[in-house]
């Protein structure tokens, strides 16, 4: 058996479990050495995708494929997940039992998500997303002394369940109807010519409703706001990144390697669903003080975007999506980095807006930061945020679906309104007091690298990014 | 001849001991009579030739939903003499349920005799026994969704004893380092009270 094209995967599992091992033997003080062990981990399978698994093609009778479309989502989800260790660095060290199993079920997750960004069979794709789901709901409640987080728990595991209900049911209508679990076999279905069949069609609908609540799409995004309010802080700042880029790839790859001889029955629902949650995301985000809920219909708001590039269903807007959420990431996260440093003189987590005012004026390299992420997320032109908003736009244009485009170009405007009060509120407000210092270098590190990656002199990226975002879009048509 | 021993056997028993879950006193012994029931009838299945079916039966339904039945039982604080005291009240419920039931089974049983698209009793002889093929499915064409599917299993026990232990402070521990390290003079007081004075401590 060749193991070569899921070196990335083997190298995650039998890492987490040996990382388990020590978490489980050495206990409390092992904290700081499995988070190191787990971000070297993941940037050794982030280089293990070099080679066999971004090419090998379908392995394991078709149930899983090796392709750069997969290396790609592979590569974004391993770095973002690295990135949420080092974030939960000195979150839980202070009186917390259990530190050491955080990176752990980060592992696991990373894992999950790898899975799915790879699945060519319904079944892959239903279990790489339970394994990235389960890990997830217990992170959600990691502090299990927090009422808010048990609470955040509880209703990320009751609709998950739910979500996935909902997913299965379509992944059996789709097998019914269609004989095969295999992508490849049900677009073959599809494409058999006449109008597809009432089960076949019902069986997209569910399908995507089940995905478009693992990317918190609306109408499937209630969950959204209370989770990442809940969660603790690097638990949110990795729903944001790494399980919702796992997702939109899955979709895409579902959208145009499964159903893409039915594009038509899926656009309207992938139109509905961009268009109401950039409009949703910004407008509900409107009265909220607490920054978590803000940047929770932020992603709301972003995933909306994203489903832009994909309603064009043409490898130019599967290209644009795979930008968008290259992008995302780093906006996001460095976002939630600059959440994590947000303590006030006692060392406690502060998450009310107000608490920013006059940042400019106490922390100024803070603040620079974080306007550079608001204004980026806003995707307001210089910034580098402004570029993939544009791909995804002018996708939908040359796909001939100008009326999206123009829609999603207001909905952007509407929701700068909120980014820019943070701005506003960072720069022109009276100063609140002052933050305490939070020493943890990495993470400064972090924080001035993504904020460099999306200000203008990202612009540089642009054809680096774009060669290989092609090449990934192209490895599906 | 052994067959048609063995089948009667199983029925009878599982026809009883379901009786048996109903009428028994104590919630405990109901569960335990189910359990009995569930082996019985894995012993039917067995007859019929789904060794499959049996052994889920057993590891499933025995092995996991009746011990659960009996943790809760025996965990919870229900009352069951006031759940009892409704029955008469409950019973014509239960009697159209019942025969809902009795007539649905009727309906199942006819529509399979008189079904040309499903013939013949059991399910048919193959060379390959049904736990071998499932096993050879599973450990080569899934393989790889069934070693996830472990994994899965092994992040919600982690997951359960992340969110569910905790280390007590008030705990203590046998220290065997401890008890052999003792001396009798950290133990042992040695005193030697004049008389009429006793002993001051």
């Amino acid at each position: 058996m060749n193991v070569a094209p899921i070196l990335p995967e083997i190298i995650l599992g039998i890492g987490a479990i040996v990382l388990m091992l020590v978490a489980a033997f050495a206990g409390r003080r092992s904290g700081g050495f499995t988070s190191w062990a787990a971000v070297l981990l993941l940037i050794g399978a982030t280089l293990a995708l070099i080679g066999a698994p971004s090419e090998a093609g379908a392995v394991y009778g078709g149930l899983v494929t090796a392709d750069f479309f997969g290396a790609f989502g592979k590569s974004l989800i391993f770095l973002a997940s690295a990135v949420a260790i080092i974030a939960a660095h000195g979150w839980f060290e202070r009186g917390t039992e259990h530190s050491p199993e955080y990176p752990v079920l980060i592992l696991f997750s990373a894992l999950g998500g790898a899975v799915m960004v790879s699945a060519i069979s319904l079944v892959t794709l239903y279990i790489g997303l339970e394994l990235l789901s389960l890990a997830g709901y217990v992170l959600a409640s990691y502090r299990r002394n927090d009422d808010r987080s048990a609470e955040a728990g509880l209703k990320y595991f009751l609709l998950g369940a739910l979500a996935s209900g909902i997913l299965l049911y379509g992944i059996s209508l789709l097998y019914g109807f269609s004989g095969t679990m295999n992508f490849n076999g049900i677009a073959a279905a599809f494409e058999r010519g006449g109008p597809p069949s009432l089960g076949l069609l019902f069986g997209v609908v569910f399908v995507l409703a089940g995905v478009a609540f693992k990317i918190s799409a609306v109408p499937f995004h209630f969950w959204t706001p209370d989770v990442y309010e809940g969660a603790p802080t690097p638990v949110t700042a990795f729903f944001a990144s790494a399980p919702k880029v796992a997702a939109v790839l899955l979709g895409v790859r579902l959208c145009i390697d499964a159903l893409g001889p039915a594009t038509d029955a899926w656009r309207q629902i992938v139109i509905f669903a961009a268009l109401a949650s950039i409009f949703l995301g910004a407008v509900a985000a409107y009265g909220q003080t607490n920054i978590k809920r803000l940047l929770a219909y932020s992603s709301i708001n972003n995933v909306g975007f994203a489903l832009v590039g994909l309603a064009a269903g043409t490898p130019v807007g599967a290209s644009s999506v795979l930008f968008y959420m290259a992008v995302y990431v780093v906006m996001t996260l460095g976002a939630f980095l600059c959440v994590l440093w947000m303590r006030d003189k006692d060392g406690e987590a502060v998450e009310d807006i107000y608490a920013l005012s006059g940042l400019s004026q106490t922390r100024p390299a803070f603040a620079v930061a974080l306007a550079i992420f608001m204004f980026s997320l806003a995707g307001i032109p210089p910034l580098f945020g402004f570029w993939p908003k544009l791909l995804v736009f002018q996708a939908a244009v040359d796909a001939g679906l100008v009326a999206l485009a123009v829609a999603a170009i207001v909905g952007t405007v509407v929701g700068a309104y909120y980014y820019l009060k943070i701005v506003k509120i960072v720069y022109f407000d009276e100063a609140a007091p002052a933050f305490a210092r939070v020493r943890q270098p990495v993470q400064g590190a972090l924080i001035f690298l993504a904020a460099v990656a999306v200000s203008p002199l990202g612009y540089l990226l642009i054809g680096p990014l774009q060669s290989l975002t092609d090449r990934a879009a192209g490895s599906i048509f | 001849m052994i067959g048609l021993i063995a089948f009667y056997l199983f029925a009878t028993v599982t026809i009883a001991s379901a009786i048996a879950v109903i009428f028994a006193r104590n919630p405990v012994h109901s569960v335990l009579w189910l359990i009995l029931a569930f082996f019985n009838a894995a012993g039917l299945m067995l007859i019929a030739g789904a060794e499959f079916i049996a052994l889920l039966l057993i590891i499933v339904y025995v092995g996991a939903v009746a011990v659960l039945f009996l943790f809760v039982v025996m965990m919870l604080d229900v009352d069951f003499a006031a759940l009892r005291s409704g029955f008469t009240r409950n019973l014509p419920f239960g009697l159209l349920i019942a025969l809902v039931l009795l007539a649905e089974i009727i309906i199942a049983v006819s529509a399979w005799r008189a079904g040309p698209a499903l013939s013949g009793a059991g399910p048919r002889e193959a060379a390959q026994p049904n736990i071998e093929a499932l096993g050879q499915a599973l450990y080569t064409r899934f393989l790889y969704p069934f070693e996830i599917a472990g994994l899965i299993l092994l992040v919600a026990m982690i997951g359960a004893i992340v969110l569910t232990h905790r280390s007590r402070s008030d705990r203590r521990p046998q220290s065997a380092s401890r008890q052999i390290g003792r001396r009798p003079e950290d133990a042992v007081e040695l005193a030697n009270p004049p008389v009429g004075e006793g002993m001051k401590l």
